[in-house]
């Protein structure tokens, strides 16, 4: 039952609105950086065009999707009216102030410093300010979540908790721990600095800090994607979940591993000892471990719907697969980006082999394949699926959304795959002009218009999405009867405490987290003369 | 169901979860702390907590290795966007008065007729630095050196104070408005040079840079010539020097030809 549909509304327009305004710098970037632009002459309005873009696709967007996602799980997951509606207007509020504290001083070019902040480089202290509010307001939405969970539970005592909504608590309680490295940065390290209270700062400490969330936030994004899996896509082509227990694993998994790896982002930095890096490596690696098991899950739980509608033979049922439903086409297109891009980043964590991508275009064709490509298709396909649920209206041309499914895949493909081939080159990232005419790089200029064309279609499957929404406002009302999540094989009459509750796997997760970041923390804490010079942006 | 059935050893859940998760780490740790740095035939390590505090990241003084000792001198200005930022009305009348003997060369308004800098106007943490830097040696000239060496802390302070509040005036000699040359607007990024105006102005201002508009054309090329030979060396980390000798002469003297070109009230006002 979704009572509170304004809300969750209002959560998914805004982030598709501001998902919209950063595609399109997005693209801009692409090609003004590109042998088809015309080297624009201030490299300061792109680097202050990817600071919005950044700061909107990192903290932003995804964060209003899981929330919006959040409260419509709640709702409809546990059949009970969202507890706390007020705070989670407060949450969104807070939410729109910050974005819009944020965003003023990188329109001015006072913050210029990246989403990933990126100190000594300090910018406008209400760039920080903005951010800290954004994420104060999705703290809100953590503690709703938790709320809800435990007036569901003192209703139903000892019932197993539905899939989505164990899943959707134990990505908010993600959230909620890796938001914490970022917030100590910001709080102790870098608002300081920006307010003029001290002028030098210890770079190496807030590198390490950003590494805690900088790693699981991309877990943090993925959960909305990995609970559309397991709990809309069988459903809606009519199929079941393999296994409930699978799936509650592979979620909990993520919970205890994805915390403890960020350092793998600081490979190259001086100021964490190998050992930490090691270990980080380590642990990094068993993050594939619940991807491959919701690989494997998800198959199987298709191959379900496919022998139910008549497939046969090992590979036959493929065929039998709904190919024109928009989700399945969505589920497809998700698992190759995340094939392509999950074998990337086994490159990426692997200590060596990190030494010849590090910092090159590879590293950012990684993540726009994996957040961008595997991860937001599904973002569309929830909103496809939850918009008939929410406006009680239907979305009738289906041939329209799978153009623009069709469309954001091709158009991740082209643009990612040749930006893994110049990073492989060597192309540094984060430049603002490259001079093609150089024989050094001319020959990575095609590679790069192709990119550039990649950053067109998606701007162009962006548009179609926002248009396929806004039609759906309009559309003729149609019932489309309650929002259900889909149904395990073996639908679980009782579930293991370790597997219905959170508590051992966030104890785990922030033991982890001590083991593999307490040290360093602590040392570059302690050290003293690690400091360097602020830098400020914009200053004169 | 309550926390108590949840945290204990009978729970084979929590064991094994407690388990896996403590064997994984402390195998891991083995590997990253004893077995790696022992794999590193070139690395040398006492004794086995030797090696774990090397590849903990343990903090460790650096051997007694005496420094190099400085033929030259360095910089030694700290400057921070905030230096000098709040010129009291004293501050600027004492310096006034001791730009007397400034003016000589640098004007009585603070425009040369000499070729040496115009002063009237430049930001107060630029024209601190190179007074500081001639007093201490990082910065040598025959004629200001002399200046310079004598000047008290306070004395630089109000100095710079009292130009930085000249209103610009246009340059003594200007000539035609040249065009853009690249150098200034492009820089040549695969040469690693970055345009002038991203520090110097236009684009955007670094704090010790100058803004150059209206500057003798013969005193710039004069001094990049010197960055380029490392006569003058008080840049920080070299940032002027590099720059300098990667210009080739033909770029030197377009840059120094269009700023000097330039009217100083384009300048971006300091905020």
């Amino acid at each position: 039952m979704l009572v509170n549909r304004r809300l969750i509304l209002a959560h998914f327009w805004l982030a598709f609105a501001v998902f919209g305004i950063a595609l399109t710098l997005g693209a801009w970037q692409m090609f003004i950086r590109s042998p088809i632009g015309t080297w624009l002459s201030n490299p300061e309005l792109y680097y202050r065009s990817l600071t919005a873009h950044g700061t909107v696709m990192g903290y932003v967007f995804p964060t209003l999707v899981a929330m919006g996602f959040g409260y419509a799980i709640s709702e409809s997951a546990l059949e009970q009216r969202l507890v706390g509606v007020r705070w989670a207007w407060t949450g969104f509020w807070l939410i729109v102030i910050g974005s819009v504290m944020a965003v003023i001083p990188v329109a001015l070019g006072r913050a210029s410093v990246l989403y990933t902040f990126y100190p000594p480089l300090i910018g406008n202290v209400f760039y920080y300010l903005g951010v800290v509010l954004v994420v104060v307001g999705s703290w809100i939405w953590v503690a709703l979540m938790a709320v809800n969970l435990r007036v569901w539970r003192k209703a139903h005592p000892g019932a197993p908790v539905p899939l989505a909504m164990f899943a959707n608590v134990a990505g908010s309680y993600l959230w909620a721990w890796t938001a914490v490295g970022a917030a100590l940065e910001l709080l102790l390290q870098i608002t300081p600095v920006a307010a003029g209270l001290k002028a030098t700062i210890d770079a190496g400490l807030a590198r390490v800090f950003f590494s805690w969330t900088l790693h699981a936030i991309v877990y943090f994004w993925l959960m909305p994607t990995y609970i559309a899996y397991y709990t809309i896509v069988p459903r809606a082509i009519g199929g079941r979940v393999y296994s409930d227990s699978m799936a509650r694993i592979s979620f909990i998994l993520f919970l205890v591993v994805a915390m403890p790896i960020g350092m793998h982002h600081t490979f190259a930095d001086p100021m964490v000892g190998a050992g930490f890096k090691f270990i980080h490596s380590a642990f990094t690696a068993l993050v594939a471990l619940p991807t491959l098991l919701t690989v494997f899950t998800i198959c199987a739980s298709v191959e379900i719907a496919a022998r139910l509608r008549g497939g046969r033979g090992m590979f036959g049922w493929i065929r039998a697969l709904p190919w024109d439903n928009p989700m399945m086409l969505a589920l497809a297109f998700s698992f190759v980006m995340l094939g392509f891009g999950g074998a990337g980043g086994l490159i990426n964590m692997s200590y060596q082999l990190d030494a010849s991508i590090h910092n090159t275009q590879w590293i950012t064709g990684h993540f726009h394949l994996i957040f961008g490509g595997a991860i937001v298709i599904m973002y569309f396909a929830i909103a496809y699926d939850l918009w008939p649920h929410l406006t009680g209206r239907e979305l009738i041309d289906l041939r329209l959304i799978r153009t623009q499914l069709w469309l954001w895949f091709l158009g991740m493909i082209v643009t990612t795959f040749p930006w893994h081939w110049v990073g492989i080159l060597g192309m540094p990232r984060r430049m603002a002009y490259f001079d093609f005419g150089d024989p050094a790089i001319a020959p990575q200029a095609l590679s790069v218009t192709f990119s550039a064309i990649g950053g067109f279609i998606l701007l162009t499957s962006g548009i179609l999405f926002l248009v396929i929404l806004a039609r759906g406002m309009r559309a003729p009302q149609a019932d489309a009867g309650p929002y259900r999540f889909a149904l395990a094989v073996h639908q679980p009459a009782t579930v293991p405490i370790a597997l219905n509750t959170h508590a051992l796997w966030v104890a785990l997760m922030i033991a982890l987290t001590l083991t593999n970041y307490g040290y360093p923390i602590l040392t570059l804490a302690m050290t003293e003369g690690t400091s360097v010079p602020a830098v400020y942006v914009g200053a004169q | 169901m309550s926390a108590r059935d949840l945290f204990t050893f009978s729970n084979p859940h929590f064991t094994r979860g407690v388990g896996i998760t403590a064997a994984i780490l402390i195998v891991t740790a083995i590997v990253g702390f004893i077995v790696l740095p022992f794999a590193q035939p070139w690395v040398q390590f006492a004794n086995v907590w030797d090696a774990i505090c090397s590849a903990a990241g343990v903090p460790q003084r650096a051997a007694n290795v005496t420094a190099p000792e400085q033929v030259k001198r360095l910089s030694e200005v700290v400057l921070t966007s905030n230096t000098l930022s709040r010129p009291s009305q004293e501050a600027i009348g004492r310096g006034a008065t001791l730009a007397q003997r400034c003016a000589i060369c640098h004007g009585p308004t603070g425009i040369s007729r000499a070729d040496s800098p115009n002063l009237a106007g430049q930001y107060a943490a630029v024209i601190y630095k190179e007074l500081h830097d001639f007093r201490s040696g990082a910065r040598t000239n025959a004629v200001m050196s002399p200046f310079a060496v004598n000047l008290t802390d306070q004395e630089i302070a109000d100095l710079s104070l009292y130009y930085a509040y000249l209103p610009r005036l246009p340059a003594y000699h200007p000539t035609p408005q040249l065009p853009k040359p690249n150098i200034v607007i492009y820089g040549a990024p695969m040469r690693g040079i970055a345009p002038c105006g991203s520090c110097h102005g236009s684009l955007d201002n670094k704090t010790g840079s100058p803004w150059l508009e209206g500057q003798s054309e013969a005193y710039m090329k004069a001094q990049l010539q010197a960055f380029a030979s490392g006569e003058r060396r008080n840049d920080i980390s070299q940032q002027m020097r590099n720059i300098a000798r990667a210009l080739t002469p033909q770029e030197i003297e377009q840059a120094a030809a269009y700023y000097a070109s330039q009217p100083p009230d384009v300048v971006k006002a300091v905020d």
